[in-house]
This record gives C-alpha cells, sequence and structure tokens, in this order.
C-alpha cells in the first residue's frame, strides 16, 4: 500500500545538505564581517544596532521555515507520502528554534532600545503564541507513539497554528504596537542593506541544510517504525530499537 | 484514491477552512478595535475621570523643549503629544538611552487629579527607519554605554 511504504534515506540530499551548509557559513561569515566592522553604527542607537543583522534574517527564516512546515502538512494530508511528514518534523523544529532566538535576540535588542526586556504588546504577544503553538506540535509529535497518527495529528495541528504566522507578520500593521513596522530598503541606510541581504541568504541556505539533514533522520525512525514486524530470528536484535 | 487519502484530503480542507477562518475573524473582525495596546493623548483626554485611577498605557511623541531631568532625585517630567491633545507626564527613574525630543514613547500608569500622567514604567518605542550618522559626524559609544546607567549627563 502507498501509504506504508517509508521513503528510503537519500545520500544524495545529505550531500546537497552539505554543500548548502558550506555555502550558507561562507555567506554568514561575510555577513557578519561587513555587519560588525563594515557597516556604519546606527545614528541613535550606535552599536547594540548591529543586531539587526541577525535579528531580521532570523525572522525572515523562522517564517520562511513555519512556511514550509505548512506547505509539508498539507502535501502529506493530501498525498499520504511519508517524505511530506519527515519534512514536517524538520521544519516545525527548525520553525520553533529561530523563533525562540527571535525572541531572544529582540530581548537583548529591546532592553538599551526601549529600556525593557520584553512587554506584551501585539507583535511580541503573538509571536510568543505562534511560538508556543508549534512547540506544542513538536509535543504532539513526541507523545503519540502510533506514526500514522503522529503525522495526521501533527499535519492538521500545523495547518491551522499557521495562521498564527501572518498574524504576526501583521499585528505591527493592525494594531498600535511597541515594536516598529517592518523597514523597507528605502528606511534603511543602503550601507546596512547589503549585509542584512548576505545574511539572510546565509541563514536561508543553513536552514535548507539543516531541514534537509534533519528530514533525513526523521526518514529513518520511519523506516524502522514502518518495517514489517520482524521474523522471530530476528525479533531480538531489532527489539528495543525504535 | 484509496479511503485513507480520502479521509486525510478532507482534513486537510478543513484545517485549511479553520485557519483560514481563524485568520479573517482576527484581521478584519471587529478584534483589531477592542485590542488596544495604548491610548494616544486625545483617547486619554476623552476618558475624562474614567482615566483616573486605572492602569494605563499612553503612547505619543516626546513634546520638544519639555523634558525636565533633576538628575538628583531622578524625576522626569515631560508632555505627550498625538499631533491634537498634550498631556504631561511625570516618572521617577532614569530614561532608557534613546529618550529624546521628539521621540515615541509609551507610559505605563495612571491619570492623577492634578492632571498629569503619573508614570511606572517608561518605554521608548523607535521607528523604522536605520541611518549611518551624518557626514562627520561620530557617534560616541563610550557615551551611549556611560548613559545607560547614569542618564545624568544624557542629553
Amino acid at each position: 500500500m502507498e501509504i506504508a511504504s517509508a521513503p528510503p534515506v537519500s545520500p544524495r540530499a545529505v550531500r546537497g545538505a552539505l554543500v548548502a551548509l558550506g555555502v550558507g557559513i561562507l555567506l554568514l561569515a561575510v555577513g557578519w564581517y561587513q555587519g560588525l566592522f563594515v557597516a556604519p553604527p546606527e545614528h541613535y542607537m550606535g552599536e547594540v544596532q548591529r543586531i539587526m543583522y541577525v535579528h531580521v534574517p532570523t525572522a525572515w527564516n523562522a517564517m520562511l521555515a513555519l512556511s514550509f512546515a505548512f506547505l509539508s502538512a498539507l502535501a502529506f494530508l493530501w498525498k499520504n507520502d511519508w517524505r511530506w511528514d519527515a519534512r514536517l518534523e524538520a521544519a516545525v523544529e527548525m520553525g520553533v528554534l529561530l523563533s525562540f532566538l527571535l525572541c531572544v535576540q529582540g530581548a537583548i535588542w529591546a532592553k538599551p532600545t526601549w529600556g525593557v526586556w520584553w512587554d506584551w504588546d501585539p507583535r511580541l504577544t503573538t509571536t510568543a503564541v505562534m511560538l508556543v503553538a508549534f512547540v506544542g506540535i513538536l509535543a504532539l509529535r513526541h507523545l503519540v507513539d502510533d506514526p500514522r497518527k503522529r503525522a495526521v495529528w501533527s499535519s492538521v495541528a500545523t495547518v491551522i497554528s499557521y495562521a498564527s504566522v501572518p498574524i504576526v507578520y501583521f499585528s505591527v500593521r493592525w494594531w498600535n504596537s511597541l515594536h516598529q513596522v517592518q523597514s523597507t530598503p528605502q528606511t534603511v541606510d543602503s550601507a546596512m542593506v547589503t549585509p542584512l541581504r548576505i545574511n539572510a541568504f546565509g541563514m536561508l541556505f543553513v536552514l535548507i541544510a539543516f531541514v534537509t539533514l534533519r528530514s533525513q533522520i526523521a526518514r529513518r525512525r520511519l523506516a524502522a517504525e514502518l518495517a514489517p514486524p520482524p521474523a522471530a530470528s530476528t525479533a531480538l536484535a531489532a527489539g528495543g530499537e525504535r | 484514491m484509496s479511503t485513507e487519502t480520502r479521509r486525510t484530503r478532507i482534513f486537510a480542507v478543513a484545517a485549511l477552512a479553520i485557519a483560514g477562518a481563524a485568520f479573517a475573524l482576527i484581521a478584519v473582525g471587529g478584534l483589531g478595535e477592542n485590542l488596544v495596546y495604548y491610548w494616544g493623548p486625545t483617547e486619554l483626554r476623552e476618558a475624562g475621570d474614567r482615566a483616573i485611577g486605572a492602569t494605563i498605557r499612553l503612547g505619543g511623541q516626546v513634546v520638544p523643549g519639555t523634558i525636565q531631568f533633576d538628575p538628583k532625585t531622578t524625576h522626569l517630567s515631560f508632555e505627550v503629544t498625538d499631533g491634537r491633545e498634550r498631556v504631561p507626564v511625570r516618572s521617577v527613574g532614569v530614561p532608557p538611552q534613546m529618550f529624546r525630543e521628539g521621540i515615541g514613547v509609551i507610559v505605563e500608569g495612571t491619570m492623577t487629579r492634578e492632571g498629569h500622567f503619573a508614570s511606572e514604567r517608561l518605554m521608548v518605542s523607535h521607528g523604522n527607519e536605520y541611518r549611518a550618522p551624518k557626514e562627520g559626524e561620530r557617534v560616541d559609544v563610550e557615551a551611549l554605554i556611560r548613559n545607560a546607567d547614569s542618564p545624568a549627563e544624557a542629553r
């Protein structure tokens, strides 16, 4: 049956991911150097504004990761292809990690500029809700042992939770917020745009690499879970491994 | 198409519908008006006596020329405006280093009978603009760091 077959681990995908990881690290090295040493300090915020070069790319990539999780969830429900379940697991994990880093970086930037680490303004509150929702999906995946139920339930939960992502994006426009609205290339000095873009692409390559590698790990687990019950002679050897 | 696939496709459509409805409810529903993070000076004035004693966030711009800071007692007073109304604000404590004339602030506290807003928490909001220092201008990094702790000589 189509839905019972586990996807094989792909050595080509692993090689591709390692290349992407290398490219990403290279880009980040250039972007960080430019952001720290080449770009000018900000007129009012001074050196502390340099955290923008990681904060903004983190936000973009967190949204990309969660968007890919959303598409993976829909694709799994539509096609019943286990590869999409593996990608979902990888993308949600990366989305949660990046969203968490986003909040930490934001707090570090907020203290010297806003004067507080955190406040329940619309942007920060919706981001916290988004983070909690996707942490919940990771918890759900951890708690459900049946791979079939795990895949279906977490896909449904991911599609529903994804509503929070555009809400986070638009929160600064819909409501009065402590957090400023999105910058555009017109509101950011051109010398600051270059490192921002380089870092954004660097993080994107690292993200692609991590999602690929993590989904290959998820495939391995699926292969073990979906394997037909071992014959009596091999039952002992396979037992306990999950 | 297997019955299992048909079942999960129905799930996909249902989940999308729930997500879309939730998003639409918040985007175009009445939630926007009911979710207020801060009031402007005009809204605070309109509330009249109801603002006295209630915990309120007030947001607006610092009116140039109204900042008074006593470094000894750390008593700070300034006026906040939205372009129409002005509200005098008083607080105790060191303002964040970004605090200056014309910048956006959000203060948390309450309106007093004396007619000023007593702030217990002062937050500075900055816009979405990031500019390099002007030609020949140097950002005094050490002063910024120093001012973060002792604003006595800040601006």
